[in-house]
């Protein structure tokens, strides 16, 4: 080991931050890259299942509370996008990427929304597995990451609760609305569960990412602590998980529960999930349409460059 | 594990004031007289709430349509904060209707029980402008900058009006629209003096837009009466104000400046007699909150 690998490992190891100028070793800047693109693609991503419904939106206070949301996450995308710069890569690269399906963002996205139940549900359930795995990250050893995780987890936690208000007031209302509820949980349990990984037995990258301290806990735990959190949730609020394993274990002093269909998780990630094609399609047709626009700020602003040149 | 993740945000639980901007309005206007002032006609007054109201609420509608499909991430940001200050300004706008032409009508009402003919919005702010066949986003920003223009002025003079809720609105909202108003225009400069195609595609933009200029400023029996006990600012006052900052953010932008242009005839956005647009436009809003008869949300 180099001399600069062993101070760059101490440094970690000790609980403080790698900063931009720092020495780090090509794999964890490569590894950065790719998980922080990958979740700055993911919060891009994930404006689309919920802006579906933000003009139908079934009162004004509640299209406020999504469009306020929905523009949340675009906040987030550029957060995240901006600490990959930081690792030297450009958000016009990683886009291309994205919609060249080079790079991934999450499965989660993949499914459709159908009603306005779900826009609570991903709240609650989608929000709250995000936030699970994202506190950790607010200790990561890369500071730009860290700091963004810290600004966008503030954020998370207000949808979640947001999300858990709507279907709380949901449950209040008609039997049909408790019956959208309940559909919307049965649909979105699962892939929630998903959100955490592949089982610790079948992850490829946990151990190294925990080494340098990217990551701080494996999959299986966050998941664990993911059902732990959601059981009480869901008796407060009235529904059932679909999940006929699931139950308290005394002896662990944590639920057992069944696990995923992970056949289906790698068939999603792969691209057959059922809306992958419909999300691409659409972030790159934005990206596309767009292009004259990004063209025309560019030109102004060199023109506005030259001119203040020669004067 | 030895920290629980949830740890780090329970500090946050009280720290709702980013909810109370745009989501949450009932404390936003605490303290301000509900009364209806003495001389005014409340029928009127309501009438008025819901034309500023109603612009206000179709034109986030509208910008809302671009959330995701914006050419830039920033845009993104940039439009639905625009949007979301609009449907803050009609939440509070058409709840006052209701509170004052005594039929208790709540802002949900208003927005999803009346059909497109008792909408009181000027045509500019229904119009598909995009994203899509029906526009691009240069007639966005054209749109906008003519309606941010327009209401910013009549929001700087509404702040000394007789209905204190209005005026508290347009005091809150003047802020507001001044940012609104130099987005966009810093939007038209770029297009205007960016590239051959941006040129092209604003200066179709800023045509297809000036016709709806005129309906701006015409007058309104309902207004008229409320400008006679100062409830009420006479839109026509606003017009060369208006005019000398939309000719001006045009001539800097390398833009010919349209011939004034009156929309023909029938349509009154004011009366109530709209495009065929605003119906589309309702019917995708209304659609869920109509058809769940009982639900609350
Ligand atoms: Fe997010
Ligand atoms: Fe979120």
């Amino acid at each position: 080991m180099s001399e600069q690998e062993a101070r760059f490992l101490a440094t970690v190891q000790a609980e403080q931050r790698i900063e931009p100028r720092d020495w780090m070793p090509d794999g964890y800047r490569a590894t950065l890259i790719r998980q922080i693109a990958q979740h700055a693609h993911s919060e891009i991503i994930g404006m689309q299942p919920e802006g579906e419904w933000i003009a139908k939106a079934p009162s004004l206070r509640r299209k406020a509370i999504l469009l306020a949301k929905v523009q949340d996450e675009a906040g987030h995308g550029l957060y995240l996008y901006a600490a990959t710069e930081t690792l030297g890569v450009d958000r016009a690269e990683l886009t291309e990427k994205l919609i060249s399906g080079r790079q991934k963002y999450s499965s989660i996205f993949n499914y459709p929304t159908l009603s306005y139940a779900d826009v609570g549900v991903i709240g609650w359930l989608v929000d709250g597995a995000a936030i699970c795995n994202q506190v950790p990250l607010c200790r990561t050893s890369y500071g730009p990451y860290a700091r963004a995780m810290v600004r966008v987890c503030k954020e998370e936690s207000f949808h979640q609760r947001q999300g858990y208000e709507l279907l709380m007031t949901m449950m209040r209302g008609t039997q049909a609305q408790r019956d959208m509820v309940q559909d919307a949980v049965n649909r979105w349990w699962w892939p929630s569960l998903m959100m955490f990984g592949p089982p610790d037995s079948a992850s490829s990258n946990t151990e190294q990412s925990m080494v340098w301290r990217i990551k701080r806990h494996t999959n299986d735990e966050l998941r664990q602590k993911y059902v732990d959190m959601s059981v009480p949730q869901a008796k407060a609020l009235g529904v059932t998980f679909p999940d006929p394993e699931l139950r308290w274990n005394d002896e662990r002093g944590q639920h057992d529960f069944g696990q995923p269909d992970w056949d289906d998780f790698w068939r999603v990630v792969k691209g057959g999930g059922p809306c992958n094609e419909q999300r691409i399609a659409h972030r790159k047709a934005a990206h596309e349409d767009g292009a004259w626009v990004r063209e025309a700020a560019q030109a102004y602003a060199e023109k506005r460059n030259r001119q203040a040149g020669a004067a | 594990m030895n920290d629980s993740v949830y740890d780090g945000l329970s500090e946050e639980h009280a720290d709702d004031a980013r909810w109370a901007y745009g989501t949450g309005f009932h404390d936003e206007l605490s303290g301000v007289d509900r009364d209806i002032p003495s001389g005014v006609d409340g029928a009127d007054l309501g009438l008025y709430c819901q034309m500023l109201g109603d612009d206000a609420l179709v034109l986030a509608q509208r910008l809302a349509e671009w959330c995701s499909r914006a050419p830039e991430l920033e845009e993104d940001v940039a439009l639905a904060n625009i949007g979301l200050d609009l449907l803050g300004q009609a939440r509070l706008l058409l709840t006052r209707a209701g509170e004052v032409d005594g039929t208790g009508r709540s802002e949900d009402d208003f927005a999803y029980l009346r059909p497109a003919d008792q909408f009181r919005n000027l045509l500019l702010v229904e119009l598909d402008c995009g994203p899509g066949p029906g526009g691009d986003f240069a007639v966005t920003m054209a749109r906008l900058l003519v309606f941010s223009s327009f209401r910013l002025s009549l929001l700087y003079r509404l702040q000394s009006t007789v209905d204190p809720v209005i005026a508290a609105v347009a005091a809150k909202g003047v802020k507001e629209l001044a940012y609104h108003r130099d987005h966009a225009a810093q939007w038209v400069l770029r297009l205007g003096d960016g590239t051959a195609e941006s040129h092209r595609r604003m200066q179709a933009a800023v045509d297809r837009i000036w016709p709806y200029l005129d309906e701006l400023y015409a007058p309104h029996p309902v207004v008229a009466r409320l400008i006679e006990v100062d409830a009420a600012v006479d839109p026509a006052d606003v017009r060369a104000e208006v005019e000398d900052t939309l000719h001006r953010v045009l001539r800097a932008a390398t833009l010919s400046i349209p011939s004034p242009h009156r929309e023909s005839g029938e349509l009154s956005g004011r009366d109530g007699r709209h495009t065929p647009e605003l119906a589309e436009v309702l019917g995708t809003m209304q659609e869920l909150a109509r058809s769940l008869p009982g639900a609350v949300w």
